[in-house]
């Protein structure tokens, strides 16, 4: 198995709200191997979105990293000075966010704002910039004639593709990209998803991608981790995920999600409920109140996330009856049969 | 016996853009939403619109609830010309064609109850008050709702978003409509509830025998609700037939793209590249001929010069001259 | 997260909500502290104020008690030249002011409102007339304006308010009108129009409420716009003769050259008042605005 690129070890990022806190990733761990794309999947306020951005270390004013380890590249960067950590980001991590328009400056041509960075990050020269500019948007597939462009005479997918080329600009080792497709159509998805892969291929990047879509995940994941309020749930690789999953909730998210590859339209089953308050979370597993196999014990006890089968890792349980659960789990009836 | 309730004959909704200044530089003045268009729906018939964003399937949507009103052609709901009706025929339309809305955080007025929300259309038809307490009661239990009392008094933040999109869903079933238009009812909720949310439209349509049009992005959604599925890009329709054999065998190069873009939640899926490159061109300025030709792999001199009208293929209609290949 | 503190409430009960006072900034709250003030002596004046304002006075002995100096006679701030109470003058000026103030503030909010809510809503050539009127509105120059309706037409207060209110609803309905058109294509809008809901029904049920903090704003501001104005005016002359208020106090002292002879007493009392009140007015409005939009005041 390829080398550990980071390693993030029991992550708590905590967000203030009144008086209270919310404690939006709770003792979260998982590794990146060099060069994979590892996918962040969960519903949204299962805290995916927060663990990336506190990877790039930019949260939002009332949250606050709780304790934990994120071991990058033999560095620690929840103990990073800010200033270290601004050395760091852009150069060895960087970002690509869901909307593009909010990584570009409506007022500065995406020549200008691309050529700042290399300058400003790289400490490359003015030609050399320019030079390195075009190298960028042949990579990620626009004319590099648009560079003389301003944002907004972009269409959304061109404008995804100038995000991933200035997150690629300064050849970092790891790319986190949030939701980077979602706001896209089908087709422009695809073909932006394509090119991800086929750079992360071409230049051995690691990329961590946010996304709530298993199919998504499917498509371009090597690894997955399931985060479920706050909690990594479930971490292999993907084909495991889909076709062995050990959580009932990954097993339940797979019922609910439609799949154009299957023979008939089937049956979709939700999970009933919604996820737990993060400002008083039950004690025991949070996924209980939802989970048809939910015993005393999960009621009670936090189960803890563990090694259950090689490189397999989940936090429930009832992990080893798997097997049995996942042949129940597929009648939709299990599931409350709510309509 | 199928009778029509919805009949579209080249429909147009074309929206006036720009100014003099932009006329002067021979800029186009109009953005085509819809252009074109013939779609006959018969009672119980459901059908879903596919398309990318900016394809018109919304402003189909809105013509047909009369948020819109057409520009050219007609639309007709049980004969009646939507975009003529006023007064009391106004007021029966709006009890018989109803709309499921996107963003249920939107569709419901934060400062009303679920009770007043659901009343709303009650009083606006005027059903008697007696009545009231029981319309309400059944028609949350019918989205799915159980414990009517539970919700009635609650206010829309202190619904999850499943919850909330039901309520949307009971506004417009409570004046028990025979034509429901949902526009992408599940995009906004999380996956684990979508599915719920997707059972209960499709139940209830079965259960009262609605005609429904169903507007989404996504293929597998589509699929799961809709055994008809419309292919629109740009305002036009470009492919019309079984939900089934388009997935499986699309005719037309977009529908072919289409299907080929969606991702599936397997691992062994294909990774091949698409067919066609880049995005939609700007809806201000289509290409001539083909709105879809400088995208398409099959384009050829014909396609510039002459727009292709859907014309039967078997059980679908398809716009392209070149559909048998 | 969506405003918490929404209740069930009823119709009066949903204006106050949406009316919250701005008491957590102190500039604001100091405003609130003198209007307070300044609307108790306005009520109370008769209570207040020792003598009728318009009155003339005389002396123990029979004089007329022209030119006192504060303190002399028991007359608190001196009085006119025409033996009138200045101390009663500013007391019944506040009533004049509140008076002024608060029926063009209203006819200002209200004509805005109402404008910016057919326009935004209705579109179209509704839309066109109307902000073409504004656009008229906005092209008269205000002083003049009122001047000349105050000159041409009987002098008195009213005249005053009503040519004030012809010019200044013109930002309250633009700003009414943008904040309609956003509202118009909200979602729950919408679906109140495809449930049957009549126009009327959605103007008044979906759409005002969230616009009435608005115009509670804009109306606001126009307070203290009313009561400089009414100042300016009674101290040109072209004042309602019969009623006393701080302009005319102004204007009284400067024809009698109070200036000229050191007669602080007269003309900074009216001066201060009116400075007192109008930036209170302003400093709620400023308040306010921070409630409404606290991004601006950062």
């Amino acid at each position: 198995m390829a080398e550990t690129l980071l390693s993030i070890r029991d992550l708590s990022i905590a967000y203030e709200v009144g008086s209270k806190d919310v404690v939006a990733v709770s003792g979260a761990s998982f590794d990146v191997p060099q060069g994979t794309i590892v996918g962040l999947v969960g519903e949204s306020g299962c805290g995916k979105t927060t663990m990336a951005r506190a990877l790039t270390r930019v949260i939002a004013d009332n949250a606050r990293i709780d304790g934990g380890a994120m071991q990058f590249d033999g560095q620690d960067l929840a103990a990073l000075s800010e200033r270290d950590m601004n050395a760091l980001r852009w150069r060895d991590i960087s970002f690509i966010p869901q909307s593009a328009m909010n990584s570009l400056d409506p007022v500065y041509r995406v020549e200008y704002q691309i050529i700042e960075v290399l300058r400003d990050r790289g400490g490359m020269r003015k030609a050399q910039a320019r030079a390195r500019a075009v190298e960028l948007f042949e990579m990620v597939g626009i004319d590099p004639g648009r560079l003389r462009d301003f944002p907004h005479q972009f269409s959304g997918g061109m404008r995804q593709r100038a995000a991933i080329a200035l997150a690629l600009a300064l050849n970092p080792k790891l790319v986190v990209a949030d939701e980077p497709v979602t706001a896209l159509d089908v087709i422009i998805q695809r073909q932006i998803l394509d090119q991800l892969r086929g750079l992360q291929r071409e230049l051995g990047l690691s990329v961590i991608m946010v996304t709530h879509d298993i199919s998504v995940v499917a498509y371009i994941c090597d690894r997955t981790v399931v985060m479920y309020a706050g909690k990594v749930v479930e971490n292999c690789d993907t084909a495991t995920l889909l076709n062995e999953p050990l959580h009932p909730y990954s097993m339940g998210l797979k019922n609910a999600f439609p799949d154009l590859q299957s023979a008939g339209t089937g049956v979709l089953t939700p999970i009933a409920g919604s996820p737990p308050d993060l400002i008083d979370p039950p004690k025991g597993c949070r996924f209980a109140a939802r989970c048809p196999f939910a015993t005393d014990l999960c009621r009670n006890t936090e189960p803890a996330l563990t090694e259950a089968a090689p490189d397999h890792h989940v936090a429930c349980h009832r992990a080893s009856e798997a097997a049995v659960l996942r042949e129940t789990a597929k009648d939709p009836a299990t599931w409350g049969a709510v309509t | 016996m199928t009778v029509p309730l919805i009949q579209m004959e080249n429909a147009q909704l074309h929206y006036k853009i720009g100014n003099a200044i932009s006329a002067m530089m021979g800029l186009p003045a109009t953005v085509k939403a819809v252009d074109g268009v013939n779609l006959t729906l018969n009672k119980g018939e459901s059908v879903g619109l596919l398309g990318e964003s900016g394809c018109g399937k919304t402003s189909m949507g809105r013509i047909l609830v009369r948020l819109e009103e057409i520009t050219g052609g007609s639309a007709q709901f049980d004969g009646q010309e939507i975009k003529d009706l006023s007064g009391d025929a106004l007021q029966a339309f709006r009890s018989r064609s109803q709309m499921i809305f996107q963003n249920p955080f939107d569709a419901v007025n934060p400062r009303y109850s679920i009770r007043k929300t659901l009343e709303e259309p009650l009083a606006n038809a005027r059903i008697a008050q007696e009545e009231w307490q029981g319309r309400i009661v059944d028609v949350l239990e019918l989205v799915g709702l159980g414990d009517p009392t539970q919700f009635l008094e609650r206010f829309p933040h202190q619904l999850s978003g499943g919850q909330l999109q039901r309520v949307v869903m009971a506004r417009a079933l409570i004046l028990k409509p025979e034509f429901v238009v949902a526009d992408e009812p599940v995009s906004m909720l999380d996956v684990s509830v979508r599915a719920g949310v997707l059972n209960v439209f499709r139940d209830v349509r079965d259960r009262l025998g609605l005609t429904a049009i169903y507007i989404s992005h996504d293929l597998a959604l589509v699929r799961y609700v809709c055994d008809r599925t419309i292919v629109m890009y740009l305002g036009r329709i470009m492919e019309d037939g079984p939900t089934e054999d388009i997935v499986h065998a699309p005719l037309h190069p977009y529908s072919q793209a289409l299907v080929a873009a969606v991702p599936t939640p397997h691992v062994d899926q294909s990774h091949d590249p698409l067919p066609i490159g880049g995005g939609a061109p700007d809806p201000r300025n289509p290409p001539s001929g083909c709105v879809f030709r400088d995208r398409c792999p099959r384009a050829q001199a014909r396609c510039a010069e002459e727009i292709p009208l859907p014309r039967p293929i078997g059980t679908r209609r398809v716009a392209c001259h070149f559909a048998e290949e | 997260m969506p405003d918490t503190t929404i209740k069930a409430s009823s119709g009066v009960a949903r204006i106050f909500e949406a009316i919250k006072l701005p008491v957590g900034d102190p500039f604001a709250l100091a405003g609130l502290l003198i209007y307070a003030l300044f609307i108790v002596t306005a009520l109370a004046a008769p209570l207040i104020a020792p003598y009728d304002p318009t009155e003339i006075l005389y002396t123990a002995d029979y004089d007329l008690a022209s030119d006192l100096l504060p303190g002399q006679e028991g007359h608190i701030l001196g009085t006119t030249s025409l033996g009138r109470d200045i101390f009663s003058q500013i007391v019944w000026g506040a009533r004049s002011a509140l008076l002024v103030g608060f029926t063009a503030a209203f006819m200002v909010a209200f004509i805005g409102s109402v404008v910016g809510l057919l326009a935004g809503y209705f579109g179209g050539h509704v839309d066109a007339v109307l902000m073409r009127l504004a656009d008229v509105a906005f092209g008269i120059p205000f002083l003049p304006f009122v001047i000349v309706i105050s000159a041409f037409s009987e002098p008195s207060i009213w005249n005053t308010v009503i040519a004030m209110a012809l010019v200044l609803w013109r930002d309250t309905g633009r700003v009414i009108r943008s904040q309609v058109l956003s509202l118009r294509s909200r979602g729950y809008v919408e679906a109140a129009r495809v449930v049957g809901s009549s126009d009327l029904k959605i103007i008044l049920r979906h759409i005002t409420p969230n616009i009435l903090p608005l115009s509670f704003l804009y109306g606001s501001i126009a307070i203290g716009w009313a009561i400089l104005t009414e100042a300016s005016i009674s101290f040109l002359g072209f004042g309602d003769p019969d009623a006393i208020s701080w302009g005319f106090m102004l204007q009284d002292a400067f024809a009698s050259q109070a200036l000229a002879r050191q007669a602080y007493h007269w003309f900074i009392p009216p001066g201060l008042a009116i400075i007192l009140v109008v930036s209170a007015g302003f400093f709620i409005s400023r308040g306010y605005e921070n409630l409404l939009f606290p991004k601006l005041g950062r």
